[in-house]
């Protein structure tokens, strides 16, 4: 049996694994202290370091010259309308139980950054075995 | 930072071994794979917009109906599908799994993030409702509990099996798929099957107790 031949990808996925795991991480830490208000520190330093992960892996997707672009952008495409219905329904949950002020805007760009890394995820899970396209 | 993967075939070629000659086999005469049924949709819409006026209605009984159905779904068919189908899969034949795969992963697709949503989100009211989110409630504890449950179940569907289930019916899909692509992504259900017992039999022992407090 002979072995396909291995291309060499950034870990996109790795790292878009990771991004959310901070965000869930600091949702779980927001959820334990609402509906009283809780010190935003630990929640806005792991939403800085997810958002610096998005940015890595954006950067990353950049410099992909050789991939399935098309694949990329289909299950990107359907997956973002998926999961922006979900991180709406988490949003308007949050909003109906009073979640107001800087609280809010935490959670809102946390669920904002989870609707981008699922769908990035999704995308590149599933282009990277599909036959390659040159980017124009 | 690079992670060496083995790359894909062009759509067509021969299949690394065995496993791609036997799908190949079946792949002729198959209908075309729908990645997402959509005669489920509007079913999912419904449960949704059922969802959402059960939350802004924030009575009692709604909110336990959708969590407790939700949830119940939820973790049933997760452990069903742990330690009873997927042992039986393993032992079926490979033209046989394909052909299960073929229909059976799509309706996963829709109805697994349907239950998780309508569970999280009715969870999170109902817990408000009855007053268990309250630091000084004396289920807050357990409340956190399942937070952190439901993290880590979150993070193993979405980052692990959700990835490689799109992945694999993405390659069902070509004429003759790659059985060894095939089998390395399944393999991921096997290695996290023990990871998502645990946390669902936590969730069972948790969610338990909070209904009998």
């Amino acid at each position: 049996m002979e072995a396909p031949p291995a291309r060499a990808l950034p870990p996109v996925a790795h790292i878009a694994v990771l991004s959310m795991a901070l965000v869930i991480a600091g949702g779980i830490y927001m959820g334990s202290h609402l509906p009283a208000k809780a010190s935003l520190g630990v929640p806005i330093g792991l939403l800085v370091a997810s958002g610096v992960l998005v940015l890595v892996n954006v950067a990353q997707l950049a410099r992909l010259r050789e991939f399935s672009w098309s694949t990329f952008r289909l299950v990107g495409k359907w997956a973002l309308v998926a999961y922006l219905v979900i991180t709406g329904l988490l949003e308007y949950v949050f909003v109906l139980d009073g979640t107001r002020g800087s609280a809010l805007v935490v959670l809102t760009v946390s669920l904002a950054i989870f609707a981008v890394d699922v769908p990035v995820l999704l995308a590149f899970s599933v282009a990277r075995y599909q036959p390659v396209e040159q980017r124009r | 930072m690079t992670e060496v993967i083995s790359s894909a075939r062009p759509a067509g070629a021969p299949g690394p071994g065995g496993e791609g000659a036997a799908m190949g086999g079946l792949a002729g005469a198959a209908p075309p794979l729908q990645i997402v049924p959509l005669a489920g949709i509007p079913l999912v819409g419904a449960a949704l917009v059922g969802l959402v006026v059960a939350l802004a209605v924030n009575d009692l009984w709604p909110l336990e109906f959708f969590h407790v159905v939700g949830g119940g779904l939820w973790t049933g068919i997760d452990l069903f599908l742990g330690f009873i189908i997927g042992p039986v899969l393993g032992r079926m034949s490979i033209p046989a799994r394909v052909e299960f795969s073929k229909r059976f992963m799509p309706k996963m697709v829709l109805l697994m993030p349907t239950l998780v949503i309508i569970t999280l989100t009715g969870g999170w009211q109902l817990a408000r409702h009855v007053g268990n989110l309250a630091s000084s409630s004396p289920n807050h504890a357990w409340i956190i509990a399942s937070f952190v449950v439901v993290g880590v179940m979150a993070i193993v569907a979405l980052g692990i099996l959700e990835p490689a289930n799109l992945a694999v019916l993405f390659e069902l899909r070509k004429p003759v798929p790659n059985g060894a692509l095939i089998g390395k992504l399944m393999k991921r259900f096997i290695y996290t099957a023990g990871i998502t017992g645990a946390m669902q039999v936590a969730t069972l022992l948790i969610m338990t107790h909070l209904a009998s407090s």
